[in-house]
């Protein structure tokens, strides 16, 4: 039994490694997600009913109905997502991964990221930038406003600028963003950066007018997260092609909804391994602390499941004047996670390690015999709609969500 | 009014020497009467109860959590107090200004120090053979200083070491010297021809001491543990260690030092020996045997163990004269008859009833050869009475007296104090692993012990067996002098201190046999085995390369064996271990099936 493991994880783990994530265009939600339909509305995290929903969650579906025409007031919003009528399923069920509430309604712009080694594809939407932002649940004018510009105005403009400039290689992206001090999750200030040169000139030539193009170039520039989804979908479509191999104790997706957190087992077919979702613990916003915080949020976790994030400390020591700790600290994070994954991924080398790759697949066996939990980095979110983030810091994901999928696993393998 | 407080960490795991060290600095605070600092065994449960400590928190406890409570004069103290654990627990690292990182598995540890070929397991015995299996899988040599290994594993282990050309030393294995690298409890000897397999640990160190002190030194010594020799074990480290040493060109003369092995055992390994193709030295403690059988030579005691090793190298330096008359003259009270022995060395006290038993009458004693004479020592000494103190029942929620004095300080005064007692006899085991200023603790304890008889109109004499060097981390001239500053009669072979101390006890009227009846131990030929028909032993390849190269290490336990490695100047990775699947053991069947 051991070599059949062993070979189902060197297979996952490879196939991890070889993937290329490419940014080919964007298109609406409805047109490109498989099972995306007028009454589906996507949310982060495994799967979650709307009375367990917490908070920003439901801030976001309500957003979400707002701006799809299905409710006049937020009153009517949540009458319908609990009437029964909508159908809510989690992001990562579609071949998409959303950041905090993660929410994707049929009328959205998504990115379209393919795996060129494996050919299949990923989704993420476009990111709203800081503050008060539907994916931390708020759902005002101003935010829903803000929402119809990005995909009536700028996606146009950067769909046409991305299939332009003949998509962006992700991978090749993240890696010198990696060099530049980014992890990929909570630090995208590098790989934005480097998104938005990638993509300036075609952006100018083509918006419709100068102003246009100003407002979509400094949105992009205002906003150091706008990398986060693109790489996010590149992280999915990557762990997507190392998901199903019989026998391999492979992390593929970790996840949470605000009220439990999940994780996925490329041997494990598409089970969902829950336990209730932490409360960050970090660094908070004048005014805000630990009690006004929701428990752990959105589907970010895919960075750390494929090996950066978290798992990439080591190449992003500033990251700890936003979340709390010292460079030592970072470091000993990323040779923690070295302790609980399968292998290296060469693309991302660490710079402060030599050079080493970042640890990558996360064994569900070497969590448990090790209890060393990996390591998150990620935004808090106030446990109220609409008041968005509050700080950031780290996570512990459940040991439980581990421990099942060995007893699972186990089982599996009588 | 005092109160308790409690602090439990699940599945944190810590090594005993590093949680006594803490609970010795929590319970120096200020406000703090009492303080317990253990994993929540059953056993230390128990300690806790009896100290008054055991709260429900640290009842509800399991074995694989810290549980630290403390009792103090108030709320505030004992949270200050608690507020300075992390500190406290905090293993220093030595800075290297890239990473502090300390690896929590062996897969980690190597990958960060390629090149590693040994590894020292001070984890609790029902982990150790996990890892040691995981270092022998990984081709190291292990150090197993952990006790409590089962006998089926130790089995396991040893086969799986010789099918790979491994050497497994222990389980329960002290100290060792390889290629001049002290393991463990280890003295700074110098290097020579004479290589040493011991199945005894303060043997080795007693040995290798005075090898060193006859002007001669040591090539490699090879500690086995004290089970191997067991029938069931049927010596397989010891032979293997001496089939090593058989091979090694650096290695002119073998020392074999052991209890005496049962007869088939006895007989295997004395047959490799009589093959190795150089002389070899063979001591069976406890046995009276000497004399010459071809290339074998047997001694009666360690000191002759070392000084025909010393002869047979051709040192010029020749070992001492054992002499047991001259000592001063002391005035002791009637009724001041006996001996008490109180040893941190087993097999020295072991080597100490031995002489007694044949010059005095078998003492009592907790490591007898006679088990009529055997008493536990936790209540009080009678007669004459030699304690091994570094025995189980006495380190239980203590540490080691090698490491930690302070007990066996307590107990020479408590001696003082019964108007039988006439003379006291010490061993002082010096070197790496051992505590930074023994004679600190024990010289004071000495003087007052001596200054008590007085006091009350008596005598005492304190005979002080030194086993170290002057290149020890703690110099050996230093520790003497200061002990024979506070009245000891300090001698620097263990042997010399016991006929010395007999001698002394001659002035309190005891009949002691000086001189050893003439022939005594002569030995036979009869005594011998014939030849073996049990095939001779491998030298284990991969371990003679290693140990005739750079010893390259990692450190899973007991932090001070790593300090001790990275102070000799080899290169050592200190794990950062944890009980795998905290210590569940469901848990960790499912993962047995899942390798």
């Amino acid at each position: 039994m051991s070599s059949r493991i062993d070979e189902a994880n060197r297979e996952a783990l490879e196939r991890v490694l070889k993937s290329r994530p490419v940014l080919k265009t964007i298109a609406i939600a409805r047109d490109v997600i498989p099972g995306m339909d007028e009454n589906t509305l996507l949310h982060a995290g495994p799967p979650i009913t709307w009375d367990r929903m917490s908070g920003p969650v439901r801030g976001a579906v309500i957003g979400a109905l707002l701006l799809e025409g299905r409710a006049s007031t937020p009153e009517e919003a949540a009458e319908l997502a609990a009437s029964g009528k909508i159908r809510f399923d989690s992001c990562h069920h579609h071949q998409a991964v959303g950041p905090m509430a993660g929410l994707i309604s049929p009328s959205m712009p998504v990115y379209v990221v393919e795996n060129e080694t494996y050919g299949n594809r990923a989704y993420a939407t476009l990111n709203e930038g800081y503050g008060k932002v539907l994916r931390y649940g708020a759902y005002d004018e101003e935010v829903l406003n803000r929402l119809r510009w990005m995909a009536n105005t700028m996606a146009p403009v950067l769909k046409a600028a991305i299939e332009a400039v003949g998509g962006i290689d992700l991978k090749a992206m993240m890696a010198q963003a990696i060099h530049m001090g980014d992890e990929g999750h909570n630090r995208n200030k590098a790989g934005s950066a480097l998104f938005l040169r990638a993509l300036a000139g075609a952006i100018a030539r083509n918006a419709p007018d100068a102003e246009t193009a100003a407002q979509v170039l400094e949105f992009m520039a205002g906003n150091e997260l706008t990398f986060l989804n693109p790489v996010m979908a590149a992280c999915k479509a990557t762990m997507d092609a190392a998901h199903g191999i019989e026998g391999s104790t492979m992390v593929t997706a970790m996840a949470r909804n605000g009220t439990d957190f999940g994780i996925r087992v490329s041997g494990l077919g598409d089970r969902w391994f829950t336990a209730p979702s932490k409360v960050p613990d970090g660094l908070y916003f004048p005014g805000f602390g630990p009690e006004h915080a929701n428990p752990d949020v959105g589907d970010s976790t895919i960075t750390e499941t494929a090996g950066i994030g978290g798992f990439a400390m080591a190449a992003a020591p500033a990251i700890v004047q936003f979340i709390g700790g010292t460079p030592e600290m970072a470091l000993e994070a990323t040779h923690e996670m070295y302790e609980i994954t399968l292998g290296e991924n060469e693309a991302f080398g660490i710079p402060h390690l030599n050079f080493r790759g970042t640890p990558t697949g996360i064994d569900i066996r070497k969590v448990v015999e090790t209890g060393i939990v990996p390591r998150i980095n990620t935004g808090i979110a106030h446990k109220e709609p609409g008041i968005g983030q509050i700080g950031a810091g780290l996570v512990q994901p459940p040991m439980e969500c581990f421990i099942q999928a060995v007893e699972a696993m186990a089982e599996a393998l009588g | 009014m005092a109160v308790l407080q409690t602090v439990v960490r699940r599945g944190a795991y810590y090594d005993s020497v590093t949680l006594l060290k803490v609970q010795l600095a929590l319970r120096d605070m200020d406000g703090i009467e009492e303080a317990g600092v253990v994993m929540a065994t059953p056993h230390n449960q128990q300690i806790l109860a009896d100290n008054g400590l055991l709260t429900p928190e640290a009842r509800d406890a399991g074995p694989d959590d810290l549980v630290v409570v403390v009792r103090a004069v108030d709320e505030a103290r004992a949270a200050e107090a608690l507020g300075r654990l992390d500190e406290l627990l905090a293993r220093r690292v030595e800075s290297s200004g890239v990473s502090t990182y300390r690896p929590k598995t062996l897969r980690s540890a190597l990958r960060t120090q390629p090149g590693t070929n040994l590894a020292l397991i001070s984890v609790p015995g029902r982990y150790a053979a996990g890892l040691a299996r995981e270092c022998l899988d990984a081709g190291l040599s292990v150090f197993l200083f952990s006790d409590n290994v089962p006998l089926d594993q130790e089995i396991d282990l040893k086969r799986q070491a010789a099918e790979k050309g491994l050497l497994v030393m222990g389980p329960d294995c002290g100290t060792a010297l390889v290629g001049g690298v002290g393991l463990g409890f280890a003295n700074v000897v110098r290097r020579g021809p004479v290589g040493v397999v011991a199945a005894s640990g303060t043997g080795l160190q007693e040995v290798s001491v005075l090898l060193h002190r006859y002007g001669t030194g040591v090539s490699h010594g090879l500690g086995t543990g004290g089970r191997d020799l067991s029938d069931a074990v049927g010596g397989a480290s010891f032979r293997a260690a001496l089939a090593a040493l058989a091979a090694d060109p650096g290695t002119e003369i073998i020392v074999l030092i052991s209890k005496p092995p049962s007869p088939q055992v006895a007989a295997a390994v004395l047959a490799d020996a009589r093959a190795a193709g150089k002389p070899v030295v063979v001591h069976f403690l406890g046995e009276q045997r000497r004399g010459r059988q071809d290339n074998l030579h047997f001694a009666a005691t360690l000191r002759e163990t070392a000084a025909v090793a010393a002869a047979l190298a051709g040192s010029r330096q020749a070992p001492e004269r054992i002499q047991a008359g001259d000592v001063p003259q002391f005035r002791f009270a009637p009724g001041q008859r006996y001996l008490r022995g109180l040893y941190s060395g087993g097999t020295l006290c072991y080597e100490a009833v031995a002489l007694l038993a044949s010059r005095l009458g078998h003492p009592w004693t907790n490591t007898p050869l006679d088990a009529a004479y055997k008493m536990d020592g936790l209540g009080p000494s009678r007669e004459d009475t030699l304690l091994d103190l570094g025995d189980d029942a006495f380190t239980v929620g203590r540490l080691h007296p090698m490491m930690d004095p302070e007990p066996r300080a307590r107990r020479l005064v408590q001696e003082a104090s019964d108007p039988e007692t006439a003379v006291i006899l010490l061993d002082v085991v010096l070197g790496y692993g051992a505590h930074a200023d023994p004679a600190s603790v024990l010289a004071p304890a000495v003087a007052e012990a001596r200054s008590l008889a007085r006091r009350e109109g008596r005598d005492l004499a304190v005979v002080v067996s030194i086993c170290g060097t002057d290149e020890d981390p703690q110099p050996a001239a230093a520790q003497a002098e200061a002990l024979a500053r506070a009245g000891a009669l300090v001698q620097w072979s263990h042997e010399q201190a016991v006929l010395t101390a007999l001698a002394v006890l001659e002035q309190a009227g005891r009949p002691v046999r000086l001189e050893e009846a003439a022939g005594a131990g002569e030995a036979g030929e009869a005594a011998l085995p014939a030849g073996s028909g049990s095939g001779q032993a491998q030298a284990p390849q991969a371990f003679v390369q290693a140990m005739n190269g750079k010893i390259v290490a990692v450190n899973a336990g007991v932090g001070t064996f790593a300090e001790a490695l990275a102070a000799q100047g080899v290169p050592v990775v200190d794990m950062d271990w944890r009980p795998p699947a905290a210590g569940d053991d469901r848990l960790r069947s499912l993962l047995d099936r899942l390798r």
